[in-house]
C-alpha cells in the first residue's frame, strides 16, 4: 500500500517537474548547469590598517557541504561575503585577489552584481524575512527577474517550501506575516525564499546560531539533503557542528587558513598547534 | 551601600515620573483651556462662513477661509515634502549606505535645517517670491511651507530606515535586488510606520506654523481660488484676533485654535488608522 502511495507520489512530482520544464523557467538553454566548485586564489581583506584574510587560497568542491570553522572574528564571515560581493556594501572594505565559480571570475568582474549574487543563496546568523507576507516573501525573487505567470509561481511556492519541509506548517497562512512563525520557522523560510531564485551555491553563516536545538537539527538535516543539488559553505564556530555536517573542513584562525580536509583527518590528526588548540578548548 | 542605591532607584523614578506626568498635565491643560475657552464661540457659522465686513470687531460670519487656506497649504506643502523627502531618505539610506561620511554630512545639515527658525524661512520664501516676481499667494505660502518640512520629512524617516538592520539589506541582496528595488520594495515597506510619523510631524508643523506664512501666503477674507490668490491660514487668525481689544473677537481666537488643533488630532487619528489598515492589506498580494 505504501509502496503505492510512494509510486502515486513521485509520478505526481514528475508530472509537476514536467510542467516546470515545459514553462522553461529559469534557463534558456535547458541544460541544468553543473554546480560549480568555487576557487578562491589569494584573497586578500583590509578593513583600513587591519588585515582581515590574508592570502587565502582555497577550494571548494561541489555538491558537498564546507565548514569554515575557526574562533569569532577569525574572518570566516567576511569570507563567506567576499563569495557573494556583498563586501561591496562596505567602503572601508578593501579586496584583492580572485574568485572564480564556475571557472568564471567574480570579484572584479564589473558585470552584473545582482546576477553574481543571485548565483548564491544567503543564510544569515538570524532570520531576516522581508516584510511583507510569507507567500510575498517567497515570490521576491521571481518579481525581481520579471516572473509574472502565477501557475509557475505558486508551483515554485510549494516546491520550494516543500523542500525545506514548512509546507504543511505554512500553506493555510501563506498570506499573513513571518512574524508570525517561530524563528526556526522563519529560518527555513528564508532558505526556501534563497532556493527560488535557483542559486547553485548556498552561503550559511552560522545560520544555526540563533536557534533551538530542534530547528537546528532540521536545518542540517536539509543541508545534507540538499548537498546533492547545491554547493553549501556554511560557517561556524560549533566543533560538533562542523563534525556533523562537513564534508570538508576549513579551520581559519586571524584570517588564514590553517587546514583543511575531511573532519576525520582534521579532528583526529590535527597538524598545526592554532587547530589543536582550538580542538582542546572546544571539547 | 544598598541603602544608597535603594534611595538613588527611588530618587531617580520620582524624578522621571515628575517630569512625564508634568508633560502630560501640561499638554492636558493647553488643551482644556483652548477648548474652555473657545467652547463658547465655536459654532457651525464659525468652520462654514467667511468673515463678513465687521468680522473683527465682532461682527457675523466664522474662519472658513482660515481652516480652507491652511488646509490647502499644509496639504500641498506636505505633497512636496514627501515627493521630496521620501526619496531622499531612501537614498541616504540605500545609495549611501557604505559612504558614511556623506551620510553624516547630509543628516546634519537635515539637522541645522529642521532647526532654522520658521522665520526666516518666512524671509527666505519672501525674497524668493519678489526674485520670481510672485505676489503673496497660496502658491508662495505653499513652497515656503514645503521648505520648512522637507528636512522634517526626510530626517524622521530617515531616523526610521537607519534602524533597519543590515541583515534584511543582506537577505534583499543576495535575492538578486538592485539597490533601488531594496529602497523601493523592502527599506519603504519596513520603515512605513516612520513615514506616517514623518509625515504626521511635517503636517503639524505646516499647518500650525504662522512665521512663515506671514509674508508669503498673505491674508484674505476671502477663499483662495487659485493658486495666484492669497491664502489666510488659521495661525494668522488666531494671532488677528488674539490682538482685538473686544473680548468676544478674543474668544474667537480659541475657537479658532480649538479647531486647530481638532484638524490635527483627526488627521493624525485617521492617517494612522489608514496605515494599521494598509500595513495588514500590504502583506497581502
Amino acid at each position: 500500500m505504501i509502496i503505492t502511495l510512494n509510486d502515486t507520489i513521485m509520478k505526481e512530482e514528475k508530472i509537476q517537474l514536467d510542467f516546470a520544464e515545459k514553462l522553461d523557467f529559469e534557463t534558456k538553454n535547458k541544460q541544468i548547469p553543473e554546480n560549480p566548485a568555487v576557487t578562491i586564489s589569494n584573497l586578500n581583506v583590509w578593513a583600513s590598517k587591519h588585515h582581515i584574510l590574508k592570502n587565502v587560497e582555497l577550494k571548494i568542491p561541489k555538491n558537498k557541504i564546507t565548514v569554515l570553522l575557526g574562533p569569532s572574528g577569525c574572518g570566516k564571515t567576511t569570507l563567506l561575503k567576499s563569495l557573494n560581493r556583498l563586501t561591496d556594501l562596505d567602503k572601508e572594505l578593501y579586496v584583492s585577489g580572485n574568485i572564480f565559480i564556475n571557472d568564471e571570475e567574480i570579484l572584479h568582474a564589473k558585470k552584473d552584481i545582482p546576477e553574481i549574487r543571485r548565483k548564491m543563496g544567503l543564510l544569515s546568523q538570524k532570520p531576516y524575512p522581508l516584510p511583507v507576507s510569507i507567500y510575498k516573501n517567497m515570490t521576491y525573487g521571481f518579481k525581481l527577474k520579471g516572473i509574472r505567470d502565477k501557475k509557475l509561481i505558486n508551483y515554485n511556492v510549494e516546491l520550494r517550501l516543500k523542500e525545506v519541509g514548512l509546507w504543511e506548517e505554512v500553506k493555510d497562512r501563506l498570506h499573513s506575516s513571518p512574524d508570525k512563525l517561530s524563528i526556526g520557522q522563519q529560518q527555513r523560510l528564508c532558505l526556501a525564499r534563497g532556493l527560488t531564485v535557483k542559486p547553485h551555491i548556498i552561503l550559511a553563516d552560522e545560520p544555526t546560531s540563533a536557534l533551538d536545538p530542534t530547528s537546528s537539527k532540521i536545518i542540517e538535516d536539509l543541508f545534507k539533503k540538499m548537498k546533492n543539488q547545491y554547493t553549501i559553505i556554511v560557517v561556524t564556530h560549533v566543533l560538533r557542528q562542523a563534525h556533523r555536517l562537513a564534508d570538508n573542513v576549513v579551520f581559519m584562525s586571524d584570517g588564514e587558513i590553517f587546514e583543511q580536509g575531511s573532519p576525520n583527518k582534521l579532528f583526529k590528526n590535527p597538524e598545526t598547534q592554532e587547530l589543536k588548540k582550538y580542538l582542546v578548548d572546544g571539547n | 551601600m544598598r541603602k544608597i542605591r535603594k534611595i538613588e532607584e527611588k530618587f531617580f523614578k520620582i524624578i522621571s515620573q515628575l517630569a512625564t506626568y508634568s508633560l502630560v498635565a501640561i499638554l492636558g491643560y493647553i488643551i482644556f483651556v483652548i477648548f474652555k475657552n473657545g467652547f463658547s464661540s465655536l459654532s457651525w457659522e464659525m468652520v462654514s462662513e467667511i468673515p463678513s465686513g465687521g468680522y473683527y470687531y465682532g461682527g457675523d460670519g466664522g474662519v472658513l477661509n482660515a481652516i480652507i487656506g491652511s488646509l490647502y497649504i499644509a496639504l500641498g506643502a506636505t505633497l512636496i515634502a514627501i515627493i521630496i523627502g521620501v526619496p531622499a531618505a531612501l537614498f541616504i539610506n540605500s545609495h549611501l549606505m557604505q559612504r558614511k561620511r556623506s551620510q553624516n554630512t547630509i543628516r546634519y545639515i537635515l539637522d541645522a535645517l529642521w532647526g532654522i527658525p520658521s522665520i526666516v524661512y518666512g524671509a527666505f520664501g519672501f525674497t524668493l517670491m519678489i526674485y520670481l516676481g510672485l505676489s503673496a499667494s497660496l502658491l508662495a505660502g505653499i513652497l515656503t511651507v514645503s521648505f520648512l518640512i522637507t528636512p522634517i520629512v526626510i530626517r524622521s524617516f530617515d531616523d526610521v530606515l537607519s534602524t533597519i538592520p543590515r541583515g534584511l539589506y543582506e537577505a534583499s541582496f543576495s535575492l538578486g535586488s538592485t539597490r533601488t528595488e531594496t529602497a523601493v520594495k523592502v527599506l519603504l515597506k519596513q520603515g512605513f510606520s516612520g513615514f506616517i510619523t514623518a509625515v504626521l510631524l511635517a503636517f503639524g508643523r505646516g499647518i500650525g506654523d504662522a512665521a512663515s506664512v506671514l509674508f508669503t501666503a498673505g491674508y484674505t477674507d476671502n477663499l483662495p481660488g487659485n493658486l495666484d490668490e492669497p491664502a489666510a491660514t488659521l495661525p494668522l487668525a488666531i494671532f488677528f484676533q488674539l490682538g482685538s481689544p473686544i473680548p468676544e473677537v478674543r474668544q474667537r481666537a480659541y475657537a479658532a485654535a480649538a479647531i486647530l488643533t481638532l484638524i490635527i488630532l483627526i488627521i493624525s487619528l485617521s492617517s494612522r488608522f489608514v496605515s494599521r489598515k494598509y500595513q495588514k492589506k500590504a502583506l497581502k498580494f
